[in-house]
């Protein structure tokens, strides 16, 4: 490129009109990048870099090409190649070649350059400082900064936030939030109580109570189980049983109880084994990276395996704590983003300088257990692997050392060799914009069914952009700056009038913003797999409460167990409260996971999920209906309303039954309804003894007329929702 | 009070609902914009010639040599050493190279049907199809261990998470029942290498999952209802659920609340659509010898672990798929195992060749007598192919079967707007890789979509911020428009 056209490029774009308000507002990364990544990138990105021109940053993209033409002159389009090449007459010189891009894509783009051609630096990677909240009009209606963000953006588009949650939906939207688990009547209760007297005192405490309850860690860890792609199996044709895996389960529970802060969290895991004098529990931590698949088919290459391995441990690390798609970078340079291929094998090389290894982890109570952990290993050289294949290492390159992505802030090796020890320290370094952002997002994903950006796993170019960037930036600067914890960042947000909004639908709205974008209501969501059955159990009074200890089995068809390869196994089915523990503790084959979970969108453990689907299928109302542990349920719960002596009436019986499950009376339609079907099913299994029998068991009609009108009550869409 | 048909045609969720695969709607978030935006839906990109597949996965990996890829070359030279310069670029998963002979085949050959097409005696009644058999030769694949093989023929990618063929085409274009699954899976004899990584839904949303038809009497998993509950009482009860969800949805406006309510009413449906699917006392006694439905296994079994009644399970699944074809259902999935014949592969592939051919052969007869053939496509192959080499395992008498060949293989198709009488492809003389017209796996995956009127570029699904399809995104797949009629 000719020195002086490029001076001229960066000069007209360094000045680039702030002053040119007059096109139409485009915004580079809502309409500009989408149309770069997806007509330009594939001959002008990571891959090829064709006439050397590269449009995945900002700054190479100023370069130009080798042509030497100025890419874009800021304010003038008609002397930008960029629009120039776009509507070019000879089709060997139009691009892209071939196909030309849509008028409207094309006057978008010539807008963009007029007003500025402005190329602000990627959201995701602004490095992070104070924000400060928005001013709003409606001053008392904030309880809390979050408020104050969703609020302003509300008020720019004219929109009323929705009133609160009544006070039984808020406690109920509460306890499945933070424990998974319905409030109990005497919780209940005592919240109504407490309500009357000061209702603010009352959430509060409430939110108090459950953030110290043990359940929180079950919660909580289940989503980072899922992140970590936890399996009680080796996955893969042999799918060898892992006894052990609970034991690390086991710690993230109680990390997430302890409120331990997240960068402790973050570097236990990944290095916990490189502390000096590393306790066991430190080592134990680290198998969070023994939760990748082990092919242990006979015939398979074990350092193919091995290095298979490695690459999801990259792969994994780069999506949970950095919101990058790391892995597009094993063969090639990323294609939309500013990762290398030689990126890729610097973070692959501490995987690659580990070991599996095993401790013995001290338990409560004096016993101690097997873990598989994370061992360092000094000796591999890594060296890039061609088309990521272990069999082509390209030892002309050179050998990679250890380090970090090197478009973002730069990694400092504490000690040489670079251990896991350093990346562990480079992810949870202040200067890492990407792990506070990623984590605040994932945490208010669980608190609202979606985040703020809607790719939680790809904070990258093809990523979506948050739909309130400055709130995200205030809750990951609050994260970072409040040591990390992930409690107390969970008490802001649900402290937020934002949080507590009605989740009610507005007609008015859905043309509007019918994607919830602007936060005008919460959001209803179905509960996850575990939660579901953890509920049934749960208002049946069935459910053992125990934390911890060996995965357990309850009942599953035979020839689910039998739809594995081998025969390595047995589904031996448990006897007595372990029947009954909550569905995180059901043993995981990665093979052949049970129905009950998997039907509800449980993730089959062999990548991590972050954020799971939630279908809506008749498989699911066949389960709830008629699977026999649900159906178990059904029959404890008509039981424990029909041997209630207090209740003097029908009414009285399906108000509790309302309270139980729903916690809330029903309405007077609800209440007629319910009666209405009791008393059907009352004549019906009067008439029909041998009938009553077979449902519940013993001669005893109006129980099983309660049996048979609980499952109806525990099938309603609002039990299963957190409203 | 609306009844459930007006339930059903009253929103534009519960089109999807009950048109996109008869298995409950997606959440509509999904499909306007950003995670989860899906390229097409319900919209073929050409006209579809097939509209319904039955794919016939034999999973472990047939071996090619002994029943379609006719090599007398290759008996010349059995026992003969390979040019090592050819062996020292290939990977295998249990052969010792440096022993290594060719092995040719104990079976004879004959061709048969117009075009000459070659079977092994071990398919006599598959033989008599062959002017209905599109037989492909030259497939390849990137994966020699049957479980990455296999979710690279199912999912169209050496990974997990994704989801399979069935999944995709359900997903594009739903299914023409609305009181089954979409997407319906048959397994016979033992678990296969995948299990059920093979047919869950990967990053779609789990309507798409392929659903296990069981064997038995409760055909679908908790089909059955409880005990004491009468067909009166559960309908009752869903008439009440119905109610009591319609006045939630009255106060909430939540249209996953419709989506809940027209799912338990599917569930009702299926409850009766089901049994009636699996019920084969309809059928004529003609049929059921035709399939061979009752035979037991020869004795001296194979390698199936899966009970003794292999060759009755799969020939009824074969029956079963027919049935469900005739009801719509767009996807399904047959899947058996063990076809994995490291050694003894005389008596083990006799067997499984035994199991497969007559009833796979009368499907195809029968759909075509019906007039279904037209447009299902039938599929039948596994995930790669076996060597031409004895395998000389140390341990094990040598040459008595076929290490694992991803670099050439043999499926064929039937119906669905495939040439009948087609030979497609060529081995070389020893049948160790394609001499001629070279078909990768993503390939068979861009045609597939094709004859459904599905573009593979374009039939996507937004996941982790990219567009993903059935095919490689590093690959440029094509489509073999000489298969077509």
């Amino acid at each position: 490129m000719k020195p002086l056209r490029k001076f001229l490029l960066l000069a007209t774009l360094a000045l680039s009109a702030p002053w040119h308000c007059l096109a139409a507002p485009v915004d580079f990364t809502r309409d500009v990048q989408p149309l770069l990544n997806k007509h330009c990138a594939e001959c002008h990105g990571g891959v090829k870099q064709k006439g050397g021109l590269v449009l995945t940053n900002r700054t190479r993209a100023l370069q130009g090409g080798e042509s030497g033409d100025p890419l874009m002159v800021a304010g003038q389009p008609e002397e930008s190649e960029l629009y120039r090449r776009l509507i070019h007459q000879d089709p060997d010189e139009q691009m892209p070649p071939k196909v030309r891009l849509a008028n409207e894509e094309i006057s978008l783009l010539r807008d963009w350059i007029a007003g500025g051609a402005q190329w602000p630096e990627h959201w995701a990677y602004k490095s992070l400082g104070p924000v400060v909240p928005p001013p709003v009009k409606t001053m008392a209606w904030p309880l809390n900064e979050i408020d104050r963000f969703v609020l302003h953006r509300l008020e720019q588009q004219s929109i009323a936030p929705s009133p609160p949650a009544a006070p039984h939906i808020l406690l109920r939207r509460l306890h499945l939030d933070l424990v998974g688990l319905p409030p109990t009547l005497d919780e209940l209760r005592a919240f109504e109580s407490a309500w009357q007297d000061d209702p603010d005192a009352c959430l509060e405490a409430t939110i108090d109570r459950l953030l110290a309850s043990p359940h929180f860690g079950e919660r909580w860890g289940r989503h980072w189980l899922d992140q970590a792609r936890y399996a009680d199996s080796d996955g893969y044709e042999k799918d060898n049983p892992r006894p052990n895996a609970w034991v690390w389960r086991d710690w993230v529970i109680k990390a997430i109880n302890d409120d331990m802060p997240f960068d402790q969290f973050t570097t236990e895991q990944l290095a916990g084994d490189l502390f000096i004098k590393a306790s066991p529990r430190q080592q134990l931590a680290t198998a969070f990276h023994r939760q990748t698949l082990r092919n242990r088919e006979g015939g398979t290459d074990q350092e193919e395996d091995r290095v298979k391995r490695v690459i999801d441990r990259v792969a994994t690390t780069a999506r949970t704590w950095l919101g990058l798609t790391l892995e597009c970078a094993q063969c090639h340079n990323h294609p939309y983003d500013p990762i290398t291929q030689r990126d890729f094998y610097q973070v692959y090389a501490f995987f690659n300088n580990t070991d599996e290894g095993g401790v013995k982890v001290p338990l409560a109570g004096g016993a101690t257990h097997e873990a598989d952990v994370m061992r360092h290993n000094g000796n591999r050289k890594t060296y890039l692997l061609r088309r990521g294949d272990f069999l082509q290492p390209d030892k002309k390159k050179g050998e990679i050392m250890a380090g970090g992505i090197s478009f973002l802030h730069p990694l400092q090796p504490a000690e040489k060799p670079s251990t896991r020890m350093a990346l562990a320290r480079w992810l949870t370094s202040r200067d890492n914009p990407l792990m506070a952002r990623v984590t605040a997002n994932t945490i208010w994903l669980h608190l609202f069914g979606s985040g703020l950006s809607r790719t939680p796993v790809n904070f990258g170019s093809q990523g979506q952009a948050p739909t309130h960037p400055a709130l995200l930036d205030w809750l990951a600067h609050e994260f970072m700056n409040g040591e990390w914890s992930r409690k107390e960042l969970i008490r802001k947000i649900v402290s937020s009038r934002t949080y507590q909004q009605s989740s009610r639908h507005r007609p008015g709205l859905t043309a509007l913003d019918p994607g919830n974008h602007l936060l005008h209501r919460q959001n209803r969501r179905r509960v996850e797999a575990e939660i579901i059955r953890d509920l049934h159990l749960s208002v049946a009074g069935l459910l053992a409460h125990r934390i911890g200890g060996p995965s357990v089995f309850p009942a599953i068809p035979p020839d689910v167990a039998g739809q594995s390869f081998a025969n390595n196994f047995q589904w031996k089915i448990s006897k007595g409260p372990d029947r009954y523990r909550r569905g995180m503790y059901t043993f995981f084959k990665r093979t052949a996971p049970a129905p009950n979970l998997v039907t509800f969108d449980c993730p089959d453990s062999n990548t991590s999920v972050t954020r799971r689907n939630t279908s809506n299928t008749p498989l699911m109302a066949l389960t709830t209906l008629q699977n026999e542990v649900f159906h178990e349920a059904a029959r404890s719960l008509a039981r424990r309303i029909q041997a209630d002596n207090t209740l003097q009436s029908d009414m009285e019986r399906v108000d509790q039954l309302y309270r139980l499950t729903l916690a809330r009376r029903p309405s007077a339609a609800e209440r007629g309804i319910v009666i209405k079907l009791l008393s059907d099913n009352r004549i019906h299994y009067r008439t029909h003894p041998a009938a009553a029998r077979k449902l519940c068991g013993e001669d005893n009609a109006e129980l099983a007329a309660w049996t048979a009108t609980v499952r109806i009550v525990t099938n309603l869409d609002e039990f299963v929702t957190c409203s | 009070m609306m009844s459930s048909h007006e339930y059903s045609l009253r929103t534009r969720r519960d089109f999807l609902t009950t048109s996109a695969s008869g298995l409950g709607g997606l959440a509509l978030a999904h499909m306007l914009a950003g995670e989860g935006a899906s390229a097409a839906r319900g919209i073929t990109h050409f006209a579809p010639r097939a509209k319904r597949c039955i794919f016939i996965f034999m999973a472990g990996a047939p071996s090619q040599i002994d029943l379609f890829d006719h090599k007398p070359k290759l008996n010349e030279l059995s026992g003969k050493t390979m040019n090592p310069a050819i062996l020292e670029k290939m990977r295998f998963a249990f052969l010792q190279k440096e022993s290594a002979t060719l092995l040719g085949t104990r079976r004879k050959f004959k061709q048969h049907g117009q075009s000459g097409m070659w079977f092994s005696d071990l398919l006599p009644h598959l033989s008599t199809c062959a002017d209905d058999l599109c037989m492909i030769k030259s497939l390849h694949t990137t994966q020699f261990n049957h479980h990455p093989g296999q979710l690279m023929m199912q999912c169209g990618e050496p990974h997990f998470g994704l989801p399979s063929m069935g999944s995709w085409v359900t997903y594009g274009l739903g299914s023409e029942n609305n009181n089954l699954p979409g997407y319906v899976v048959l397994l016979a004899g033992r678990g296969s290498s995948g299990g059920a990584t093979l047919y869950q839904s990967g990053y779609l949303p789990s309507t798409y999952a392929g659903v296990r038809l069981r064997n038995g009497d409760e055909p679908v998993l908790n089909l059955r209802s409880p005990e004491g509950i009468s067909p009166e009482v559960q309908r009752r009860g869903l008439d009440a659920l119905r109610e009591l969800n319609g006045l939630a949805h009255a106060k909430v406006r939540d249209p996953e609340i419709e989506s809940r309510i027209a799912a338990y009413e599917l569930a009702f449906r299926m409850q009766t659509a089901a049994p009636e699917l699996a019920d084969l006392s309809g059928e004529s006694e003609k049929t059921l010898e035709a399939y061979g439905v009752n035979r037991s296994d020869p004795s001296g079994g194979g390698r199936g672990k899966g009970g003794s009644r292999t060759w009755g399970t799969f020939a009824r699944n074969c029956l079963l798929a027919r049935r469900l074809a005739e009801r719509g259902v767009r996807f399904v999935n047959l899947i058996h195992a063990s076809w994995d014949q490291h050694s003894n592969l005389d008596k083990e592939l006799g067997f499984n060749a035994g199991m497969s051919d007559q009833p796979v052969a009368a499907l195809i007869a029968d759909l075509k007598e019906r007039g279904l053939l037209d447009d299902t496509l039938v599929v039948w192959g596994g995930e790669f192919g076996r060597t031409p080499l004895g395998e000389n395992r140390r341990g094990r008498k040598p040459n008595t079967g076929r290490d694992h060949h991803p670099n050439a293989f043999t499926m064929f198709m039937a119906g669905g707007g495939v040439k009948g009488g087609l030979n497609y492809g060529e081995t070389d003389d020893i049948g160790w890789e394609p001499a001629r017209d070279p078909v990768h796996v993503n390939d068979f995956h861009a045609t597939l979509l094709h004859l459904f009127g599905l573009d593979h570029l374009k039939l996507t699904y937004r996941h982790g911020g990219a567009d993903k399809r059935l095919t490689s995104l590093t690959r440029e797949s094509k489509v073999i428009h000489d298969w077509f009629t």
